[in-house]
């Protein structure tokens, strides 16, 4: 038992992230000081989980959609569409419980019509969420009419701003949604479906498998994740801005799930370890701007681990040295 | 013959792939003017020798040779520079392209001298289109014809057609035909590949045929009938005598299924089939017979378009798998590896999928239970793993396929579809899944198993059909159960059709 945690302890993903935390600490010695004040923590590692929050989330989301060999590049402008819905509507004077319900449903049907033109007219996932990804950015700025919509809603500053029990509020929003999504697809059969889906869709159907169904499911989720970083985005700038919200990040949430060792081809996947990848990516750039380093370092720095995973994930590596795939538990 | 000038000619050709003999000292002999049909079923060797006649493929052993001279073909560019030219099934041709050389003046293309050009030799094949127009607007059959022209224009003296005729109508065939029989005229020299018997017999001079990687025959079509050609194929020496079926005294069973003028256009013609509780039905045929395509219907994988089907005599339908698994069927696909494993899945996985899909997603089956059943198969099948949580990839095909049929008979099924369930897996495995087959016979369950091998239905069948050009021909009971009945079946002559 203890032997069997002690080696899922020891996969790639979390010594990379020890070992950027590790040079951190080379570069700014404080940076695993963390204070009281004000009845939350704050210090360079709290940075790490507020900031990497919503790449955490969306990861969640993500890991599902690539595990069927697709991908939702559509994410980024469901986010600004999410935070243009919210903001909108609480300035509208609608209750903070209506905006966010509405922002989440929202990103429900934008997740759904990626998975419609996935699954039943079977365009190519990149494809099919490229649409969304160009007209959502637009829909949120005809939306917010082109200004960025500013509120003072308590609720929604909350959500981003917020803590609880001294952790901030994204980091906890991004937990939970961990420990939801774990147990969802592990204590079912539902991450068993969504592996045979990716591994072969055509054996999948004819094991009967409704793999429609399960990719309406897989990217209706990621979706409603998508629309939760975006309210927590919101959130935390008091005010949606439909041009800059979540601009790029799907391409880090496509990074997350890669480290976290899902491969693009489909198949085994771990929510977990793409959250720990999103994890890796923040300490990164938050490592990068604490140990004053320009921030243009932070794309290179970025390049050179997609890189190293790209190199490590080759068939030329698999060859030298036989990579493990996630293993899963169905039981404790 | 070894004196006779071919045209093209291939001489004692060995192709290893992995420790697996492709081709084994394969001789090929092809004269100009002749049409010369190439036939095997799926592993024969067809595709690995054309791909080396083509240049695709480097060969292991022995030698091509052009015109009695050794050439060397190092990619199938070479091939049209020693005038070989090829046509494959799917068409491969840029959506517009010039179909001859490129003339070129100054240094340019010369756009209007290679419209002139490709519109005349177009017209040589009959075909009045505009040569600047797009090719994909063109139906396959003419697509088909460019392909020729091209493959004729650009090489000039081998033509080799891959299955050309699978995907055109037969008005479309028989246009095919008046131009191949225009080449033959002009001196070319052209192979034929393709599963259809009939069109073999209507343009072939000369029939080669291969089995296993070997050569079987090399001869003259007009000394062979289509029996001995269906014999040749399978590999029946036995005649019209033999092993006979399942010993007819046992009771039949109750109806199981029926279905009555089931069919789907463009796939398998309407066809009638009884199913009884304790009956084996085997499906003979050639490749490309209908046989899988009937297979994929009954099963709901592709939906069938016209006819009806009844379970325990209510009507029903079954318009997908899971129509069909609720009903307690299974189906056991040909391509094993595309359509039946998962490849990067553990052997348990691999066998409680369809037990799961059943059970919905919400009422997973844990670990422990996962275990339990995937143990008790491993054990009743024989499955040679090291564990049971290895990927199903790392197995040899037979336990790869032990492990497709414990995934059917974990849902605890009534009828199972088996489409060449013994294909390509050692000795060992092909006794066992046999041994299973007669044991789910004698517990009730009703099967239709789809197999090559002759000598295996014929051992394990109460019933036989047979499927000829996307159509059920004959249906074989009792005594006319033997490889020699079902070879004539397979062979006869549309017109000619069983008593």
């Amino acid at each position: 038992m203890t032997r069997r945690i002690l080696s899922r302890l020891a996969n790639p993903q979390l010594l990379a992230l020890v070992g950027v935390l590790l040079i951190n600490w080379l570069l700014f010695p404080n940076f695993f000081r963390i204070t009281w004040q004000d009845g939350r923590l704050f210090g360079s590692l709290i940075d790490v989980l507020n900031r990497g929050a919503p790449v955490a989330i969306l990861a969640i989301g993500m890991v599902g959609v690539i595990a069927t060999k697709g991908v939702d590049l559509s994410v980024g402008a469901v986010m600004a569409m999410a935070g243009a819905v919210a903001a909108t509507l609480v300035v509208a004077g609608y209750p903070a419980p209506v905006a966010v319900a509405a922002a989440l449903a929202v990103g429900l049907a934008c997740g759904l019509w990626n998975g419609f033109l996935v699954a039943v007219l079977d365009i190519q996932p990149i494809v099919a969420t490229l649409v969304l990804m160009v007209a959502g950015r637009g829909i949120a700025q005809l939306i917010t009419e082109g200004f960025i919509v500013t509120f003072t809603d308590p609720v929604l500053i909350f959500i981003g701003t917020g803590s609880f029990l001294g952790f901030p509020m994204a980091a906890v929003i991004a937990l939970a949604l961990l420990v939801l999504v774990t147990l969802l697809v592990r204590k079912t059969a539902l991450g068993l479906f969504i592996e045979a889906v990716g591994v072969n869709r055509a054996a999948a159907s004819l094991a009967g498998i409704r793999s429609r169904m399960l990719l309406l499911y897989v990217y209706g989720l990621s979706g409603v994740c998508a629309a939760i970083a975006g309210i927590i985005v919101a959130g935390d700038i008091r005010g949606a801005d439909a041009n800059n919200a979540g601009l790029w990040l799907e391409l880090d949430a496509i990074l997350a799930v890669v480290i976290g060792g899902t491969s693009l081809l489909g198949g085994r996947f771990s929510v977990p370890l793409a959250v720990l990848g999103a994890l890796i990516i923040q300490a990164m750039n938050t490592g990068i701007l604490v140990s004053g380093f320009p921030p243009e370092f932070n794309l290179i720095v970025k390049a050179a681990l997609i890189f190293l995973v790209l190199i490590i994930q080759s068939p030329l590596a698999s060859r030298i040295m036989p990579t493990r795939m996630p293993v899963r538990e169905t039981s404790k | 013959m070894p004196d006779e000038q071919y045209a093209l000619e291939a001489r004692g050709i060995v192709k290893i792939f992995g420790n697996h003999v492709a081709l084994d000292a394969v001789d090929f002999g092809l004269r100009a003017g002749e049409v010369h049909a190439l036939l095997g079923e799926n592993g024969a060797g067809k595709s690995t020798l054309i791909k080396i006649l083509t240049g695709a493929y480097q060969p292991d052993g022995g030698q091509v040779l052009a015109d009695g001279a050794p050439i060397h073909l190092d990619n199938p560019q070479q091939a049209q520079t020693h005038g070989i030219g090829t046509v494959y099934q799917e068409v491969n041709l840029l959506p517009n392209r010039f179909l001859g050389h490129q003339p070129t003046r100054f240094g340019l293309v010369d756009r209007r001298k290679m419209e002139r050009e490709s519109r005349g030799i177009l017209r040589r094949y009959g075909l009045e289109i505009d040569p600047s127009s797009e090719l994909g607007a063109y139906s396959v059959a003419v697509q088909q014809i460019v392909a020729i022209a091209r493959a004729v224009e650009l090489s000039g003296k081998v033509l080799i057609l891959d299955e050309p005729t699978a995907s055109l109508d037969r008005n479309e065939v028989e246009r095919l035909f008046e131009i191949i029989r225009d080449l033959k005229a002009r001196g070319l020299a052209v192979v034929f590949i393709t599963h259809f018997l009939d069109q073999v017999f209507a343009v072939a001079d000369r029939v080669t045929i291969l089995r296993n990687g070997k050569l079987i025959e090399s001869r003259a079509l007009d000394a062979m009938s289509r029996t001995d050609v269906v014999r040749l194929m399978l590999g029946k020496d036995v005649a019209f005598s033999g092993a006979t079926g399942v010993e007819d005294a046992r009771p039949m069973g109750d109806v199981l299924l029926d279905y009555s003028q089931y069919g789907r256009k463009r796939s398998v013609h309407p066809f009638n089939l009884t199913i009884h509780k304790g009956e084996v039905i085997g499906v003979a045929g050639l490749l490309g017979s209908g046989r899988t395509e009937m297979a994929r219907i009954m099963f709901g994988a592709d939906a069938a378009d016209e006819g009806e089907v009844s379970i325990a005599g209510t009507r029903t339908t079954i318009a997908r798998p899971t129509d069909a698994i609720r009903h307690g069927f299974g189906f056991c696909p040909e391509d094993r590896k595309a359509e039946g494993i998962f490849g990067d899945l553990s052997v348990r996985e691999n066998i409680i999928i369809a037990l799961q899909g059943k059970l919905g997603w919400f009422s997973a089956l844990n670990r422990d239970e996962q275990m339990e059943i995937a143990g008790r198969f491993g054990e009743s099948m024989d499955i040679r793993a090291a564990s049971l949580d290895m990927p199903i990839k790392l197995l040899s095909g037979g336990n790869q396929q032990k492990v497709i049929l414990s995934r059917w008979l974990a849902t605890d099924p009534a009828f199972l579809i088996l489409d060449e369930p013994t294909r390509g897996i050692d000795v060992g495995a092909h006794a066992e899944i046999v041994r299973t087959i007669n044991r789910l016979r004698d517990e009730g369950l009703a099967l239709v198993v789809i197999s090559s091998e002759l000598d295996e239905v014929v051992a394990y069948s109460t019933r036989i059909v047979v499927m000829r050009d996307r159509e059920m021909v004959a249906e074989l009971n009792g005594e006319n159960i033997n490889p020699g009945v079902i070879v004539q079946a397979i062979a006869n002559h549309r017109d000619e059709e069983l008593a």
